[in-house]
């Protein structure tokens, strides 16, 4: 907390947590007729859909800016992605993967964690895309021997990502009828988030949080370039692994939770205009609101545009994020040079 | 050779007189100059299809997921929608190959000189025009009567499974899932047809298409009386955000379908009747205490 305030950043922080305020208002009362303006909190489909809906949404974009952030800052470039280490592959081949297992005895898996049955049905497909992004990420840093080298690692995701999409295609292509379901995680679905799944991103999101807060100092010595981190003591390599551990723990559990939202992770941290000076810490929390606020909105707009239909959530936030970037670009190229 | 000349131009116009020709889905004009006999299907309806009309013994290839009547299970199989083998297809020789239209294959086939109808039957009226033009194709002696004459039976059988229906039901409000992920089936959709064939109302109105990924929230509105859903997924329906209220989780008002039957019930083909049947017994059953 002190940091924010050294830095003045409380007006942007309140900026931030205000509009998420909006928009949880305006979450709770967008409905599968558009807007009911007039809550009833007796009401169970306020409470039971869109409350845990709502939350769920803007702690899964909170989950993707933070890690966005961190990804940005561990790899040093404004273009890292939280799922550059091969996780979104990953976490799509383990969904696929338990789907073909689990239509093979005849039996569909639920979303969520079950608590009985075989333990293809009880990791359900939120578990096996947990596993398989982790999966992933263990393999890309297998394959980039640790972490010391930036550029080993971007290659080794790229090449994990890749390999593991190649799998997934195969599987679709044998096993046509898993299309509507995979369709349906690729691009993101926020409409079936309960309860549950938003306790477990909220703790998530506290970790990582609390590890961006704790190791905020190394990495704004990164930031400087890695040989002065190491010139000032810092234990390089073990912290980096630490990072990388809590970036993929969030982007494993919002992709578990709401499937591959595009473009979250990317834009967030762009949505932070960061003057000099201002700390990691400061820059991730703030991250993290920003993101939470994208997804929030795409989730509101994914349920009223074409109610009651469901626009994909992925499609939303691709165009609301995407075209961000494109507007940034646009007046960058206008007025000077190339900072990000 | 005069009479050779009167001969070959006798025989040119006996056989133009049985070219049939004949339009597709892709609105491609196809003339077909001699009865097939050598018939390659790519859709297990379109298989059902030339098997309803008679002619299954003209088959001599299917797609891999074709397996009704049980006599098309034994032919070789050539692959599934998008990875259809070419190679396998034109070992076979076939003198006709009905696909549908929006595979690549159709290009690949009639680049290679086989002649290739496209038909993607989606609803009711689809399929009982794909009857006609494959009818036609096939160069039965009264197509069109012959389509007809399948038609109504399969029609009279879906009044018959519509007789079956409890009194009660009729009427009563029904929601069919058709797949993992949210998606519905509405009322354009073939298995739409049938619902509304029934007498029962589907809360998936026509103005959202055949099957639109619904808000959760619609479907706990709507309260409809009856569910129908593949077997496994039913076991998790509690699971799901508000969906525990619903008046037909609550009092297990639902209808499971298994692999087989949801196969009946998802191909827009001449089984509309038995579609009709399974849908009526799997409701009878869910009714059942």
């Amino acid at each position: 907390m002190s940091a924010i305030r050294s830095f003045n950043a409380w007006p942007m922080a309140l900026v931030w947590l205000s509009l998420s305020g909006v928009l949880f208002m305006l979450g709770l009362s967008a409905g599968s007729q558009g807007f009911e303006w007039m809550l009833d909190t007796s009401d169970p489909v306020v409470m039971d859909i869109r409350l845990p809906r709502t939350l769920g949404a803007w702690l899964a974009g909170a989950l993707l800016g933070l890690s966005g952030a961190l990804a940005q800052a561990l790899f040093r470039n404004p273009l890292a992605d939280p799922y550059l280490l091969g996780s979104a592959s990953g976490a799509t081949l383990g969904v696929g993967l338990a789907l073909v297992l689990g239509t093979w005895g005849g039996v569909h898996l639920p979303w969520d964690v079950q608590w009985s049955g075989p333990w293809v049905w009880r990791l359900g497909l939120t578990g096996a895309a947990f596993v398989g992004a982790w999966l992933a990420v263990l393999l890309t840093l297998m394959l980039a021997n640790g972490v010391q080298h930036t550029l080993r690692l971007l290659l080794a995701g790229v090449v994990v990502g890749v390999v593991l999409g190649a799998f997934t295609s195969l599987l679709t292509v044998t096993q046509p009828h898993l299309l509507p379901a995979m369709q349906s995680f690729l691009l993101g679905n926020t409409a079936m988030v309960n309860g549950s799944a938003c306790v477990l991103m909220a703790v998530v999101l506290l970790l990582c949080a609390l590890a961006a807060w704790r190791l905020s100092a190394f990495l704004d010595a990164l930031g400087l370039g890695e040989d002065t981190a190491k010139s000032l003591g810092l234990q390089v390599v073990p912290l980096r692994m630490l990072l990388l551990a809590a970036m993929a723990l969030a982007t494993a559990t919002a992709v578990a939770q709401t499937g591959l939202i595009a473009f979250v992770g990317l834009v967030a941290p762009q949505l932070i205009r960061s003057p000099l000076g201002m700390r990691f810490v400061t820059r991730s929390w703030l991250s993290a609101m920003a993101g939470g606020v994208l997804l929030c909105t795409a989730d509101i707009l994914s349920r009223v545009v074409l109610a009651p239909q469901e626009l994909p959530v992925g499609v939303l936030t691709a165009v609301l994020g995407g075209g961000y970037l494109m507007w940034r670009l646009r007046v960058m190229h206008g007025s000077q040079g190339d900072r990000p | 050779m005069r009479e050779f000349t009167l001969w070959l131009v006798g025989v040119w116009c006996v056989s133009m007189a049985h070219a049939v020709s004949v339009v597709d889905d892709r609105q491609v004009n196809v003339t077909i100059t001699k009865a097939p006999m050598r018939i390659v299907t790519l859709m297990p309806s379109l298989a059902e299809t030339v098997c309803a009309l008679d002619a299954c013994g003209r088959l001599v290839g299917t797609d891999n997921y074709a397996d009704w009547p049980a006599q098309v299970k034994t032919l070789p199989k050539l692959g599934g929608l998008y990875d259809a083998s070419v190679e396998a297809i034109v070992r076979l020789k076939p003198d006709l190959v009905l696909a549908g239209k929006s595979t690549r294959i159709v290009a690949r086939l009639e680049s290679l000189g086989i002649q290739v109808i496209a038909l993607e039957p989606q609803t009711l009226s689809d399929v009982e025009r794909s009857l006609h033009v494959i009818a036609q194709a096939l160069h039965l002696s009264q197509p069109d009567a012959v389509a007809d004459a399948v038609w109504s039976r399969a029609m009279r059988s879906v009044e018959s499974a519509a007789q079956s229906l409890p009194a009660e039901m009729r009427g009563n409000t029904l929601y069919f899932e058709a797949s993992m992920g949210g998606y519905a089936a509405g009322e354009r959709s073939f298995i739409g047809g049938v619902i509304s064939k029934l007498g029962l109302r589907n809360i998936i109105d026509q103005r959202l298409g055949a099957f639109p990924q619904i808000n959760p929230e619609f479907v706990v509105r709507a309260n409809p009386r009856w569910m129908v859903l593949a077997e496994p997924m039913a076991q998790s329906l509690s699971q799901r955000p508000g969906w525990r209220n619903l008046d037909a989780v609550k009092s297990h008002r639902l209808c499971k379908l298994t692999n087989a039957q949801a196969d009946v019930l998802v191909r827009p083909g001449p089984r509309i009747g038995e579609a009709a049947q399974t849908l009526v017994n799997c409701l009878k059953k869910a009714a059942a205490p």
